[in-house]
């Protein structure tokens, strides 16, 4: 168990050396999906997917409604078990870390922002307070910065609107540091005008960090905004990946 | 009135379960009237627990003569039976069965282990069955409200506890506020018992004991003695639970495992 533990922590260091800026390191690949599959009893939730993606790069999922997109974004955060593949996150087999471990690297924001019930700043110290860890002050006001929520940060989150909620949502997981940023449909349950906004302050933040980012949507305008390259998904299988205009058109 | 009507001990005592079941029935038809279906349910808790209440009479009979030490088996299958009626208040949650005897055995059973061991609780089968089978009855009841109550939260608050797992939470922090409010709610009925004990509540072991003789006071202060130990053998009872049940939603790889049936894609 110690020995898992130690096992799990190393790895875990290596993917933190993913965010740090040595040379050659921004073009080594960060998130790699090898032959990735889910099946829950007999029906096919995702089937033989496999990408790579590399720091700062941008990969938007789409399809219709049931072909998978969501299921994929969970098997790559692992709230889900993949029954086939694996994922690498650098050169580590996610499957050597504690999944806790992973899910702090590779962060998450879920179309309904779910947040805690108290305070934006509750809420957005939640990921380090999990692992013992105090958020610094500055740190804290740099995200709620970022996100457009200066002066929020004692702000019960029953007063917040669907938009300033998804932004609470973002900085809290940009709190943990993530390698990787895993975005399901972040704008859907938005009104437009909160959508427009909402999805420019998350491109714009994911591409200050640098991250790595995979983003569902059932939008192609949106991916065409957003992405650097298309994965396109139907009944849990690739039909088509490349880049933006190879995949959805000029 | 029943007591012109029935000669015998035997014929009036069913008299009077009929008429309390009836009133039983008619609750039932009221919650029907407004589209609440306790029908089945409530039949067959009605003619199962007559049947098992009169089965066990007559059991007493004979445990009642034998040695003490025949109370432990006694005991025993009541916790195993508490778990198996707790378990249905939990229909989906894995290993809700295993939970329920494990944490009306430890908790109700430590309890009257304890407390007979320390005198408190008569060794006699006579007093052990009926104050160990109250403890057993009401960690029963607790456990069941903590099965049922951590199933509906954890199932109302799917995305919440996945967004803390997806944080990097731990499952224990991840479910902590929905533990603490099971474990609260699952022991409003022996905390308001302990409240209301004397005035609105005088329990059935009091008269007994006041009938066979024992001193008012001592019958009274006992009363209290026995819902001191219903509410450990519950809390107890409910902590185990928790801890257990929170196992039981989380696999290994700290996903969470009960969720509402239809999978999104």
């Amino acid at each position: 168990m110690r020995c898992d533990l130690l096992q799990s922590r190393a790895a875990s260091l290596r993917i933190d050396g993913l965010m740090v800026n040595e040379p050659g390191m921004t073009s080594s690949v960060v998130l790699r999906a090898v032959e990735l599959g889910r099946r829950v009893g007999e029906m096919v939730l995702v089937q033989d997917v496999s990408f790579e993606l590399q720091r700062a790069e941008i990969l938007a999922v789409v399809g219709p409604s049931g072909s998978g997109k969501s299921s994929l974004l969970r098997l790559l955060n692992r709230l889900d078990e993949p029954t086939d593949g694996t994922v690498y996150v650098g050169d580590v087999d996610y499957r050597e870390i504690l999944p806790r471990e992973l899910r702090r690297k590779v962060g998450m924001v879920t179309q309904r922002a779910f947040l805690f019930p108290g305070t934006v700043v509750e809420n957005v110290r939640f990921g380090p307070a999990a692992r013992g860890e105090a958020l610094a002050s500055e740190r804290l006001e740099d995200l709620l910065r970022e996100v457009g929520l200066t002066g929020y940060a004692k702000r019960d989150i029953s007063n917040l609107s669907g938009g300033e909620a998804q932004r609470v949502s973002l900085a809290r997981a940009m709190a943990n540091d993530p390698v990787v940023l895993l975005l399901d449909e972040p704008t859907s349950a938005l009104d437009e005008t909160s959508k427009l906004t909402v999805e420019s302050l998350i491109h714009s933040v994911v591409r200050k960090s640098q991250l790595t980012c995979v983003i569902v949507t059932h939008d192609t305008q949106q991916a065409r905004r957003f992405a650097d390259r298309v994965l396109m998904l139907d009944h849990g299988r690739v039909t088509r990946t490349g880049a933006v205009e190879e995949v959805l058109g000029a | 009135m029943l007591k012109h009507l029935f000669g015998s001990q035997l014929g009036l005592g069913l008299g009077q379960a009929g008429v309390a079941a009836l009133a039983a029935l008619v609750v039932v038809f009221l919650a029907r009237r407004r589209q609440i279906h306790l029908e089945g349910e409530a039949v067959i808790a009605l003619v199962r627990g007559l049947a098992q209440i009169v089965a066990v009479g007559f059991l007493l009979v004979f445990l009642l003569k034998g040695p003490p030490w025949t109370s432990v088996f006694l005991l025993a299958f009541m916790i195993v039976a508490a778990g198996f009626t707790s378990a249905k208040r939990a229909r989906g949650m894995p290993g809700a069965f295993r939970v329920s005897v494990i944490s009306i055995g430890c908790g109700a059973g430590s309890v009257i282990t304890i407390m007979t061991w320390l005198g408190v609780i008569s060794t006699p089968i006579t007093s052990l069955i009926p104050v160990g089978s109250m403890l057993i009855a009401n960690a029963m009841n607790t456990n069941g409200l903590a099965l049922n109550r951590f199933r509906s939260e954890v199932l109302a608050h799917v995305g919440e506890i996945e967004s803390a797992l997806a944080l990097g939470a731990d499952p224990a922090l991840s479910v902590a506020r929905y533990s603490q409010s099971t474990f609260e709610s699952s022991l409003i009925p022996a905390i308001d018992s302990l409240r209301s004990l004397g005035i609105v509540w005088i329990p059935g072991l009091m008269a007994g004991m006041l009938l066979s003789g024992a001193r008012p006071v001592y019958a009274a202060i006992y009363q209290f003695v026995v819902l001191s130990m219903i509410f450990a053998a519950s809390g107890l009872t409910s902590l185990i639970s928790t801890v257990l049940m929170r196992a039981q939603v989380f696999s290994v790889n700290e996903q969470l495992v009960l969720r509402p049936v239809m999978e999104k894609r």
